[in-house]
């Protein structure tokens, strides 16, 4: 199905179904425990042996030897795999590095070997007695540093390196306020519950991996080109995860590694990566050092807006696009952005939820507050105020669909904003300095192609199956939502399979674009498959009615199953895109508010209410959705207070790799939390009306949380996470 | 994991003999340290006496008026328990500052105590670090060393011990009592139990091999009003970046010790004397010989700034 024009009414504007707040489908399951994820998956195959990988000692260089005696003859040890005995391995069109290193090391805990034996405690033993002579490199770990020998990429994605439209200096140079400042982010980590795992099993050339990964196609492309095999030849399933957040949006080395690890071994062999690698081994959001610029009238009118971003990679990496929002979010026709990239020997840089806006609205949405206060005008006003309901860098496209007023309005009135003091420090409650701040969200919403199968059998059951991956979001959900509704029958009649690339070929996770574009999907094979139905049936398809297990028309009414009476009816289509997305601008808005308390003594912040309403199409499941815009507030937190991957530079990587040592959010950080969504549908968008949500709700988190520190403190810290040592020398003591 | 023996100890006196007897022998109690320790071969021994089945998990008023805590006692439980909440909340309070519910259910008053330090580079076994390996050198000089010590500290390390509990008993002058392998027992003062680092940081505590510790005894009451403030980035389940432990009577005189600042709680006494001169005049001698890092220099306002909340929320 192409989706080419806006979308009128369809059976998914019924709402029978969809928009409900329905449990996810597969809850008990995961709160039993029976959910099989994939290191668990003990019922696939028999006589599986245990892989341990050895991550690199060193940030840059060479190995120069290794001695595998002792390893080897450690008790149960059936295998060791290194890049010397591995066999030719290619690179996937996704990796920067390869996900086996040796002898030229990439970056700190690239794999370079892992060691099959009968258990995992043999494994991990035997493991600890590889030795490894290693060559030291002079490696680059300073993005600071590198700053000044950044080039000009040219990114794969989020658009080109440099934007211009006007005369962004000289418009700048002359306006009566401006605002000049620098920002850094920090490298950061998805962190997510479950590491990266897999069980792997050849029968004779044919590969199956049991895994834990977002992108089932891209995982499996890349799979078969590492291995240099035939696609077809690899299968992946990933019907559970437990998290990824970007991290699982590719084939990494926990797949590579179970799969070579079982070929070597002759046996089914399962890995997961051990947590300390899962910070080096893997792909991380990079650090971002960018300077913003606003030039504005005295009316807060925005006149000049640039924003200048340096991230660092591998020289096979992508820079981090944190400019992309500047190009959207508010008017002005004097505009600049510009991405430059450092060449790093940090591990990869890659996406993690936002990629892009994320990083880049914690600097902007910290620059408009600034903003604000020079002017002397609120901030909530001042967003307003800049607000535009076309594309500014061509004016001729409109966006979709866009509430931001309304965001920040709404969020205004429910969470009191009116009782901010703009005047820094001015409100106590005993110890705790008192402060309020906003951020608006944004995020594009991003269309690709999703495909689905749909199965009716004489029972009734209508079966779902797509290579679609549910990573905690709820995609089993409203995928049988959406196959309930088209087809008329309860949810309990939808049985819904996932993740598996056997199936067809689904957008994948990531991107916030799963929700919409996946049910899009399963509403274009479910429209083939009411077509089918009704010639099977002789019904009209155009006038047959689909409703409570039934399909009528006219005076007649006939049993939905018995349209598969005499065998499974299966129909498969996919969701494709036209032009709407050029001709139109289609983003995801929000707004954050957030009130913090900071300690006068110690100057602990501790955030106190959180508010986000969003407006982000039509809203498929409101649980769910609610579920993952809390869920991105808490990972915001995280991101304005203390998630940090600190680098050493000396010896290039990233030192605080274990859940003790980077932090994240705990309950005890999360008090009170509110979101509300408005109403929308976006006919532009998809049949569904959906949009993206899930990554929407971390786009202004931090910097929301920054602006109330600042309104509590007076203190504008610049450089995340605001950690209490960065207002302590400013902080009056009481 | 290197592979180890294992037995269960019968008696105190027994594990002590079996420990000095047994090379590379570890007392394991709750385990929540040294489990993680050993999987990450920071700690390899190739004995393991267990001493939970030992009758050391009892909470007993002693003849002199205080409390004698078994070492077995679980840190939640000893964070419960009446006597404590009543005379010694200034302990009750650092506990639960501490770790996790579930960390707590498991760890042990003794395991606390000996503990090891939380510094990123000691669990990095690629990495240069005295403690672990002596005479490699310390990276967290030079390298990240946002959480570590600013006093007490040496050219072969800067770590901290990461202990809540210790810093309330030091303000407590708690007493430890071991068992020794010939199964003489001893009394050592809290003071005297962890050694600054100097030149062989690997070695962390006065005891001697196969010395078991049996009993944590307090003295008798000493009243005033107790709290412990734990400074930290995450509101909870994080290391203190600083901590507070402080007794403070009707008179203005008190006591006073530090987590997070050094290799063992921080405590001078004599730092104590200068209290009626206020906050700074006690954390100049406290602080008297600091060194601290460009990470870790915001722990000496830090500390001085958690002290003075303190000592002004306890005299209100």
């Amino acid at each position: 199905m192409r989706f080419e024009h806006p979308a009128t009414f369809n059976p998914i504007d019924q709402l029978k179904v969809i928009g409900h707040p329905t449990n996810r489908i597969e809850g008990p399951l995961k709160t039993t425990g029976t959910a099989p994820y994939a290191y668990e998956r003990h019922d696939v195959v028999a006589n599986q042996a245990y892989g341990y990988v050895v991550g690199s000692a060193i940030g840059k260089g060479r190995i120069g030897s290794i001695d595998l005696e002792a390893a080897k003859a450690a008790p149960g040890v059936l295998a060791i795999v290194t890049a010397d005995n591995a066999g030719k391995l290619g690179k996937g069109e996704r990796n920067a590095a390869p996900l086996l290193g040796g002898p030229e090391i990439a970056h700190y805990h690239q794999a370079v070997a892992v060691v099959v034996a009968g258990t995992f405690e043999q494994a991990r033993a035997a493991a600890q007695l590889i030795r490894i002579d290693y060559a030291k490199g002079d490696g680059k770990f300073d993005l600071a540093a590198e700053r000044d020998n950044a080039s000009t990429p040219d990114p794969k994605i989020g658009g080109p390196a440099d934007t211009a439209v006007g005369d962004f200096a000289a418009v700048f140079a002359a306006a009566p306020v401006q605002l000049d400042a620098t920002y850094t982010t920090p490298d950061q980590c998805h962190a997510m519950m479950e590491p990266h795992a897999s069980t792997a099993a050849w029968d004779g050339d044919k590969l199956t991996v049991w895994t834990s990964n977002q992108m089932i196609a891209w995982g499996a492309e890349d799979m078969a080109k590492t291995l240099g095999i035939p696609k077809e030849n690899v299968r992946l399933v990933s019907p559970y995860i437990g998290g990824g957040f970007g991290g699982k949006l590719f084939l990494r080395a926990d797949v590579l590694l179970a799969a070579l690890g079982a070929r070597a071994a002759g046996r089914p062999v399962k890995v997961a990566l051990q947590r300390p690698l899962m910070f080096n081994n893997t792909t991380h959001r990079p650090a971002t050092i960018q300077r913003i610029r606003i030039g504005a009238e005295r009316d807060g009118r925005i006149t000049a807006i640039g924003h200048e971003s340096w991230s660092g990679n591998l020289s096979e990496g992508e820079p981090d696009m944190a400019v992309s929002q500047t190009r959207l979010l508010y008017a002005g026709a004097n505009r600049m952005t510009a991405t430059r990239l450092a060449a790093l020997d940090l591990p990869e840089g890659n996406a993690m939820r936002a990629p892009g806006e994320a990083s880049g609205m914690m600097a902007l949405e910290i620059a408009i507050d600034e903003l604000a206060d020079r002017l002397g005008i609120d901030p909530v006003a001042l967003r307003i105020t800049n607000d535009t309901q076309v594309d500014p860098e061509h004016p001729e496209r409109h966006f979709s669909q866009r509430q931001l007023v309304q965001c920040l309005s709404d969020g205004a009135a429910r969470f009191g904003w009116d009782r901010r003091n703009p005047k820094p420090g001015q409100l106590r409650d005993g110890r705790w300095l008192l402060g309020m701040g906003v951020a608006a969200a944004f995020r594009n919403n991003l269309l690709t192609k999703s495909a689905a199968r749909v199965r009716l059998d004489q029972l009734g059951t209508v079966t779902v199956e797509t290579d679609m991956t549910d990573i905690g979001t709820g995609s089993y959900t409203i995928i049988a939502q959406t196959a309930a509704e088209m087809m008329g029958v309860p949810l309990e009649k939808v049985a819904v399979r996932l993740g598996d690339s056997d199936f067809p070929v689904s957008c994948g996770s990531g991107g916030q674009w799963g929700g919409n574009n996946s049910t899009a999907g399963v509403y274009a094979a479910c429209t083939k498959l009411r077509e089918t139905i009704a010639q099977k049936l002789g019904f009209n398809s155009e006038q047959a009615v689909f409703a409570d297990g039934t399909v009528s028309s006219g005076n007649r009414s006939v049993p939905l199953a018995h349209a598969a009476g005499d065998g499974d009816l299966v129909a498969e289509d996919a969701i494709e895109y036209g032009d709407l997305a050029k001709t139109y601008q289609q983003s995801t808005f929000g707004a954050h508010f957030v009130e913090v308390g900071v300690d006068a003594d110690t100057a602990e912040i501790r955030v106190r209410r959180m508010l986000a309403v969003c407006a982000a199409g039509r809203i498929l499941n409101p649980k769910a959705a609610r579920s993952q815009v809390i869920g991105a507030m808490t990972m915001g937190v995280g991101a304005a207070l203390m998630e940090d991957l600190v680098v050493d530079k000396r010896h290039g990587l990233f030192v605080n790799h274990d859940l003790a040592g980077y932090e994240v959010p705990v309950h005890a950080d999360i008090p009170h939390q509110d979101m509300v969504f408005l109403d929308e549908t976006d006919p532009i968008s998809s049949p569904m009306k959906a949009k993206g949500v899930a990554e929407l709700g971390i786009c202004g988190v931090a910097a929301a949380v920054a602006n109330a520190v600042h309104n509590a403190t007076g203190v504008r810290v610049r450089e995340y996470p605001i950690t209490l040592d960065k207002l302590l020398d400013t902080l009056e003591i009481d | 994991m290197r592979s180890f023996s294992y037995e269960r100890a019968t008696s105190p006196g027994a594990a002590a003999a079996a420990a000095a007897g047994t090379a590379n022998a570890k007392f394991i109690a709750g385990g929540t340290n040294l489990l993680d320790l050993m999987k990450l071969e920071i700690e390899t021994p190739a004995h393991l006496i267990d001493v939970n089945g030992l009758a050391l998990d009892r909470i007993e008023e002693t003849a002199e008026g205080g409390l004698r805590i078994g070492a077995l006692v679980r840190n939640t439980d000893l964070a419960a328990d009446a006597r404590v909440r009543r005379d010694y909340g200034v302990l009750s309070r650092a506990l639960l500052a501490g770790a996790s519910g579930q960390l707590r259910n498991k760890a042990t008053t003794a395991g606390n105590l000996l503990q090891r330090t939380r510094c990123p580079y000691f669990y990095d076994t690629n990495l240069p670090c005295n403690k672990r390996k002596p005479g490699s050198g310390c990276a967290a000089i030079g390298g990240f060393s946002r959480q570590h010590a600013v006093v007490g500290a040496s050219e072969a390390c800067i770590a901290t011990h990461p202990s809540d509990m210790a810093v309330a008993m030091r303000a407590l002058d708690a007493v430890i009592e071991t068992v020794r392998p010939d199964g003489g027992t001893r009394s050592i003062p809290i003071a005297d139990l962890h050694r600054l680092p100097g030149d062989n940081p690997e070695i962390e505590t006065v005891l001697q091999p196969g010395e078991l510790i049996t009993a944590v005894a307090l003295p008798k009451p000493v009243g005033g009003t107790q709290a412990y403030r734990k400074v930290r980035d995450r509101a909870s389940y994080a290391f203190a970046l600083v901590s507070v432990a402080a007794i403070v009577q009707p008179d203005g005189t008190g006591r006073v010790a530090l987590g997070g600042v050094a290799h063992k709680p921080w405590r001078i006494e004599a730092a104590e004397a200068e209290l009626p001169r206020g906050v700074k005049a006690v954390a100049a001698r406290l602080f008297a010989d600091a060194k601290s890092t460009r990470d870790n220099a915001y722990k000496l306002p830090l500390a001085e700034r958690t002290l003075a909340a303190v000592l002004r929320e306890a005299r209100t």
